[in-house]
């Protein structure tokens, strides 16, 4: 049984590496700062580009990256229309915090909550920070793991690429 | 014409295939070192941890697997992980109303009191459910779930019992329900009060193989919660109770369990401010009763202290005891905001911090005819649900400023001051606690677009070290302390790609003078995308790395390592 299923799985990822992509959005449903209920694969802006982007208020480069995009976020916005999502892997140690960590470091990104790493798993991040560029139809086209200091840059580079 | 239309059908369903995955590749070479003590590798040169796996989705349906290989594991994991094979597989079909999962399962019942299955590959701790599970969501707003299955025991087969491993695993069957008001109630949904209730009840089947205790097989425990919220305000609160369940973790008392975490939150732009409280009490649940460790978990009790991440400051870190704790936390983060003389051009972001754990009351009660506390198959003792214990398991209060000074100076910088209770968290008999000042200061300068210079130092300040001399029952032998500590690292980076990094760890105020060791490393770490390939070789020193609020020992060593991880 296992083995028939390793094999049908086999077949599916061969006929995968063929396949023309539509979304990379993966169908996982996680909750936002107000718990509400957010289905990833319904994320869009507009027709715009939009970054999702991994982070635990414990993860001292993901904190870095963030004060970082939230000091170009405002021109980034008016120049590309640009959104970014933040993604929080915080677990129930920290998930309480996560709100009024956001506030009170001033950020002004669309905060998600991914308790359980639900969402982790289904876009492969081992570690944080990782962040993901798609573009307005939902396909990733640059990701970058960890964080040093400037590259939000390159991140910015490719945004507007995206513009042409 | 039949085979036009079939192919058009493939066409459409291949075009929608979709294949992603990761791999990750820990491996260690280790080298004799006389210095610290290694005079002896034991027949272990190497040590390689690693994983790689495949996500498939097409449209609702999704599926994958995650092959394992441990070949010998990395000094510090646990040597069950040892081999290679597939470790988890799944498959979901998820339409929005119902999402069916079989294989191996992840999940959480509300903050997990009850239920959680999750992987920390970073500890090598795996407690995903083999078995099935059913989410249903009739309405929105309103989850339904059904979970049941048996959880992964390192390589112990599912089906039958593997007496090498002393497997019993029980059965694990768990239900919950949540409902979000606003979500469900057209007339909540743009209000600025927030409110959703939740429940779960979750049972184990056991099987009692013990020759002096009568072992209950079935188990079971519920949980309630609710989540509220007016504009800036929020509160969360939830409560669990567990019928008695004699164990190896509480010396086989048969007392009922509960835990309860509540946070209530302020938050604005610039300002937010948290106070968490956590009362636990014999709350150890695992899905075979002598299980050790964090093996066999079913549920997590979150421990709520800060999390620090640089050396010194996470070389103690708290780990929660699942016996009894009553634990407390209060944390404020303010932004001084832009162009106030404090807070300059950039505003300044101050963190406090302040966590403090100290054990339950425990008193005697009437058992078997004679007054009794904590003895082994008894009622166990009674204990006061509000009455905090003198005895102190853990303090931290902390302090932490983040400024960005000029468009090419950056500096943070954290003072913490540290209680902890060494005897009871790492089971050293007899050793007094750990009274620490620890400072830390992290300047970054920016040389131009492409490349930045990066300081760190550090300090661990220890009081009464003398007294720290003990002969540690549990492990037979001396158990010495460490006493002061400190770090030092340089790193050097170039954007994208490369980072480079020598760091020293120095013990200078051991007690002992032979001890005063140097941990000198070298690190080199090349990412591109979501590739990282890093290469580091020098000495590690013995202590605790945690990750997620588990622990795992990690014993000194030498050598070299190599890590290679990547996603696609």
């Amino acid at each position: 049984m296992k083995k028939l299923f390793v094999l049908l799985f086999a077949v599916l990822v061969v006929s995968g590496l063929h396949a023309q992509q539509k979304s990379d959005l993966p169908n996982v449903t996680i909750k936002d700062l107000q718990g509400k209920d957010v289905n990833i694969a319904k994320l869009s802006n507009n027709g715009k580009p939009f970054v999702i982007t991994f982070w635990a208020t414990w993860c001292g480069p993901c904190i870095k990256e963030h004060n970082a995009l939230d000091e170009v976020y405002q021109d980034w916005k008016d120049e590309t229309g640009v959104k970014i999502y933040s993604v929080s892997i915080d677990d129930s140690r920290t998930t309480a915090k996560v709100k009024p960590f956001v506030e009170g470091k001033g950020w002004d990104f669309e905060v998600l909550l991914d308790a359980n790493g639900d969402l982790k798993r289904a876009m492969n991040v081992n570690n944080p920070p990782h962040t993901f560029l798609f573009d307005g139809s939902g396909k990733i086209v640059y990701q970058h793991t960890g964080y040093f200091d400037g590259a939000e840059e390159e991140l910015y580079e490719e945004i507007l690429k995206l513009k042409k | 014409m039949i085979l036009g239309t079939l192919s058009l059908h493939a066409q459409s369903f291949l075009e929608k295939s979709q294949i992603s995955g990761s791999f990750q590749t820990d491996a260690q070479y280790y080298m004799l070192d006389k210095d610290i003590d290694i005079t002896d590798l034991y027949g272990k040169k190497f040590g390689i941890n690693g994983f790689g796996k495949i996500n498939y989705t097409n449209g609702n349906f999704s599926a994958g697997l995650r092959f394992e290989a441990f070949l010998p594991e990395l000094n510090g994991f646990r040597n069950e992980l040892n081999g290679v094979g597939l470790a988890n597989i799944f498959a979901t079909y998820d339409n929005g109303f119902i999402g069916i999962t079989v294989g191996d399962i992840y999940d959480q019942f509300g903050s997990g009191l009850v239920f959680r299955s999750y992987e920390e590959w970073s500890l090598g701790m795996d407690n995903s459910l083999r078995g099935m599970r059913v989410i249903v969501r009739p309405t929105a707003g309103v989850t339904l779930k059904g979970v049941y299955g048996r959880q992964r025991f390192y390589w112990a087969p599912y089906l039958e019992r593997d007496f090498n491993y002393d497997d019993y695993r029980g059965i694990v069957r768990g239900v919950d329900g949540e409902w979000n008001l606003n979500q469900s109630i057209p007339a909540m949904n743009y209000s600025e009060f927030k409110m959703s209730i939740g429940g779960s009840f979750v049972s184990k089947k056991q099987y009692d193989q013990s020759l002096f205790y009568y072992i209950p097989e079935n188990v079971g425990a519920a949980a309630g919660r609710i989540n509220l919220g007016y504009g800036r305000f929020a509160f969360t609160t939830e409560y669990a109770y567990k019928i008695n369940d004699p164990s190896a973790i509480n010396n086989f008392i048969y007392k009922e369990g509960q835990s309860l975490l509540s946070s209530l939150s302020y938050s604005q732009k610039g300002l937010g401010i948290v106070l968490q409280v956590k009362r636990t009490d014999n709350m150890s649940f695992k899905s075979m009763y002598t299980a050790k460790q964090n093996d066999l978990d079913i549920n997590f009790i979150p421990p709520i202290n800060y999390t620090h991440t640089h050396s010194l400051p996470s070389m103690y870190t708290y780990s929660t005891q699942p016996n009894g704790e009553m634990a407390a936390q209060f944390q404020v983060n303010y932004t001084i905001p832009k162009g106030t003389w404090l807070g300059g051009k950039y505003g300044t972001k101050l963190t406090l911090n302040m966590s403090q754990v100290n054990d339950i009351v425990r008193d005697s009660i009437m058992d078997q005819g004679q007054m009794t506390i904590n003895k082994r198959g008894t009622l166990g003792y009674a204990s006061n649900f509000f009455a905090i214990s003198d005895h102190r398991f853990f303090r931290d209060i902390n302090f932490e400023i983040d400024k960005k000074i000029s468009r090419d100076w950056h500096l943070t910088a954290q003072y913490i001051n540290l209680y902890y209770d060494i005897e009871t968290i790492e089971g050293h008999a007899g050793a007094p606690p750990v009274q620490a000042n620890i400072a830390f200061l992290d300047v970054t300068y920016k040389i131009n677009k492409k490349q930045s210079i990066r300081l760190e130092l550090q300090g661990l300040w220890e009081k009464e070290v003398k007294k720290g001399y003990v002969y540690d029952e549990s492990e037979k032998k001396d158990y010495q302390k460490r006493g002061d500590w400190a770090f030092g690292l340089i790193e050097y980076t170039i954007n994208p790609h490369w980072s480079f990094s020598i760091a020293d760890k120095w013990n200078y105020g051991n007690p002992v003078p032979e001890f005063r060791d140097h941990y000198f490393t070298g690190t080199v770490s090349y990412i591109h995308e979501a590739t990282r390939i890093m290469l580091s070789g020098g000495r590690q020193s013995e202590g605790v790395v945690c990750v997620g609020g588990v622990c795992r020992t990690v014993p000194a060593s030498s050598g070299v390592s190599l890590t290679v991880s990547t996603s696609f």
